[in-house]
């Protein structure tokens, strides 16, 4: 649910529980891409650096 | 603020009932009459009471001793619309409800369920202490041409949903809408009164806004005979009994402990 | 190794171990698949017969598939506390046996949401639970947690597949597997958080039923005392649940596969875990003699239904709880094999018992004084559906094990 689905309340409840959920959505998200990315980056430096050789 | 101007405004009640099990005689004329108006399915076989969807039940209780002290009591139970208060601000099964799809309205005290919205984890009829919820283990189904008989203004639920009474709330809109086009703000008692209520022929249950001094309920519940069922667990319903016999009364406790040893469920 | 003799999908292998025959695999996944598909018929049973095909009913809307979910994830609560111990309190042995701990926690987190799939009257509504959330039903925090933490284990078993012998030689999925491995302490701080909380509303699930004077607990904030109770079992019966299927899992391949000092371990602090769950829920069991006597529900009134008589509370914290923490305590017993496991199984045996009387106990219990005591026990169906979860962790593992580096000490404990 969203704050600006029709059904939110804003109560601190709510707030602490879906700050709460995405959060951890965005924290794994964001791990992920950044493992992702710094393998990539890994794979093409090691190309380049065999290519240079 | 919009919605709060309209709240202000807004006539509230808190609707309730209050039946004499004296009075009482176990007819089930209630039961009828809510299964014919709510839209129930049954099945060929209705006997089996762990499953079949019954709104308004009739239980038949003993005093377990024998005759000439024998005495047998019928205690109707629809849902008992239970507001809470104090340390459990909220209605047992409202609380629980992972979807939202049960609510407690604050313009009418009325536990209210979602059928559309409910997806089936019957957490609600764990919470339940009454055993007034049930869940409609099969498609709903009636016998050839009965389906032209349904009552069109009541939804007939899907299978794997849970459903319970709801002070048969369709006829409440119905008086709410009527009162409007007449420019009323105030329902009369008279307006929305539940299809059990009605039904019974001895007229054992009285329907009616339990804050309104105007209503008999309000008399009623002050009886000094009047009691609720499970009154300790304070889950504060609004469906009093009452009956001038102090085993009936010991019956809608908790456990009785030894006192209570020979009340059946007869 | 011999190249002629080998399995013919011996490339997929980790480095320098044995595996049986492919024959012999294939032949012990297809015998697996009997109770699979039994359990497949009871699941379509129930999606398209409707849920009339159990033995559940009014009086008991929980039953087994309840009991066994929360227990499930209690015993996949080694997961997150082996990962915790690792990489947050920096454990090093225990990354001997972490990696086995996730692949147990996968399945059982797959189970346990498998079986919810099953259990609720309209699966296609399952959705409604994160889009219409009620933040006050225990069961939300349960939903959310649970399919967050899910994720989580799968990020923590990608790199696990990413070490396959054959892909890890691709350079991008090395590269990931690496990064993953080195950013694990984060995701399992993340997963520790999430378990905090799902493991604990669950046993707030029956906790907050204040309807039911068997199960209602006063507790701290929102949470009732059973939501703390809930966490620290899952830790001390977690470890032991990772030891069992080890050890199990070591019969099965005919040989070791972890050290006896990591098993150990895991043993002491489960056993020390388990003393202090024990003290607790001893010391909750006596106040809550007292709250359900203030709602006028005498203490025997709970045991006065047979079969749950007094025996039920004798057999979970007694039989199944103070003498597995013994056994567990004394390193004696943890040095013997038969000892340790059969510690192991009392310990996983009294939490699947605590959940079961949580969940099934409770909607046993008539509160109206003239309300009839039913009793309830499975059919066939619900127990299919429950055990396929298991059948189908078994070719997990047979899988994971034949082609994944789940054990790091495989190598040097069975020199070829």
């Amino acid at each position: 649910m969203f704050p600006f689905a029709f059904e939110w309340i804003a109560e601190p409840t709510r707030y602490v529980f879906m700050g709460a959920l995405y959060a951890v959505l965005i924290a794994l998200i964001i791990i992920l891409h950044y493992c992702a990315i710094r393998a990539f980056l890994d794979m093409i430096c090691k190309k380049k650096n065999h290519n240079h050789h | 603020m919009k919605e709060a101007h309209h709240k202000a405004d807004e006539k509230t009640y808190k609707f309730g009932m209050v039946i004499d099990l004296d009075k009482c005689t176990g007819c089930g004329a209630c039961m009828v009459a809510c299964m014919a108006e709510n839209n129930l399915p049954f099945r060929k076989d209705n006997s089996d009471r762990l499953r079949s969807n019954l709104w308004m039940r009739v239980y038949k209780i003993s005093n377990g001793r024998s005759f000439p002290d024998l005495d047998i009591s019928f205690i109707p139970r629809p849902c008992q619309h239970c507001e809470g208060h104090g340390h459990h601000a909220a209605t047992p099964c409202v609380s629980v409800c992972p979807a939202t799809a049960t609510d407690y309205s604050h313009e009418t005290g009325i536990v209210s369920q979602v059928y559309t919205r409910c997806f089936g984890c019957r957490y609600c009829m764990a919470a339940c202490p009454y055993h007034v919820r049930v869940f409609n283990w099969w498609d709903p189904t009636w016998p050839k041409g009965m389906s032209k008989y349904l009552n069109p203004d009541v939804s007939v639920r899907m299978r794997g949903v849970v459903e319970k009474c709801s002070f048969c709330y369709h006829r409440y809109q119905r008086a709410k809408n009527k009162a409007y086009a007449e420019e009323r703000r105030e329902l009369h008692e008279d307006e929305y009164q539940t299809a059990c209520t009605q039904a019974c022929p001895a007229g054992a249950i009285t329907f009616g806004d339990l804050k309104n001094p105007e209503h008999k309920v309000y008399k009623l519940k002050k009886s000094p005979y009047a009691f609720r069922l499970l009154e300790k667990l304070g889950t504060n319903p609004k469906i009093y009994y009452v009956s001038t016999r102090d085993w009936v009364r010991k019956a809608g406790d908790v456990y009785l402990g030894k006192e209570g040893k020979d009340v059946t469920h007869a | 190794m011999d190249s002629a003799s080998a399995p013919f999908d011996s490339a997929l292998f980790p480095e320098g171990v044995k595996r049986c025959k492919f024959k012999w695999f294939l032949f012990w996944v297809a015998v697996l698949h009997g109770p699979i598909m039994v359990g497949v018929i009871g699941t379509l049973m129930c999606w398209g017969l409707a849920l009339n095909v159990t033995y559940l009913n009014n009086n008991y809307p929980f039953g087994l598939w309840i009991a066994a979910d929360l227990g499930i994830i209690a015993l996949g609560g080694g997961a997150f506390f082996t990962g915790f111990l690792r990489y947050v309190v920096n454990i090093e042995e225990l990354k001997n046996i972490v990696n086995y701990a996730v692949v147990i926690g996968v399945i059982c987190y797959a189970a346990a949401q498998g079986i919810l799939g099953i259990d609720i009257g309209q699966p296609l509504r399952g959705w409604f639970i994160f889009w219409h959330a009620n933040v006050h039903s225990m069961l939300t925090e349960v939903a959310f947690c649970i399919t967050c933490y899910f994720m989580v284990l799968c990020i923590e078993y990608l790199p696990l597949i990413l070490e396959n012998r054959q892909i890890n030689k691709l350079g991008f999925f090395h590269g990931l597997a690496h990064h993953l491995h080195g950013a694990m302490p984060t995701i399992a701080a993340v997963g520790v958080f999430l378990s905090f909380f799902h493991q604990g509303s669950l046993g707030g699930v029956p906790g907050v039923l204040y309807g039911r004077p068997f199960a209602f607990r006063e507790g701290f904030l929102v949470w009732p005392w059973t939501f703390f109770l809930a966490i620290l079992s899952a830790i001390a019966c977690g470890p032991c649940f990772t030891i069992l299927v080890t050890w199990f899992t070591e019969k099965c391949a005919g040989k070791q596969l972890v050290k006896k000092n990591v098993i150990d371990i895991l043993a002491k602090i489960s056993g020390r875990l388990l003393v202090l769950y024990l003290i607790l829920k001893i010391l909750d069991t006596i106040v809550w003699v007292g709250l359900a006597k203030g709602v006028g529900a005498p203490f025997s009134s709970f045991y006065a239904n047979q079969p749950y008589g007094y025996w039920v509370l004798i057999t979970e914290i007694g039989i199944l709880g103070i003498i597995p923490a013994m056994l567990l305590l004394s390193e004696r017993v943890r040095r013997n094999e038969a000892g340790l496991i059969i510690a192991c199984l009392l310990n996983c045996a009294g939490i699947f018992m605590n959940r079961w009387i949580i969940v099934v106990q409770t909607c046993a219990q008539p509160v109206m004084s003239f309300d009839k005591f039913v009793s309830y026990h499975p059919n066939w169906v619900e127990y299919a559906t429950t055990l396929v979860f298991v059948w189908v962790g078994a070719v997990v593992i047979m899988l994971s094990y034949r082609y994944l580096p789940i054990f790091p000490q495989e190598k040097e404990l069975n020199p070829l």
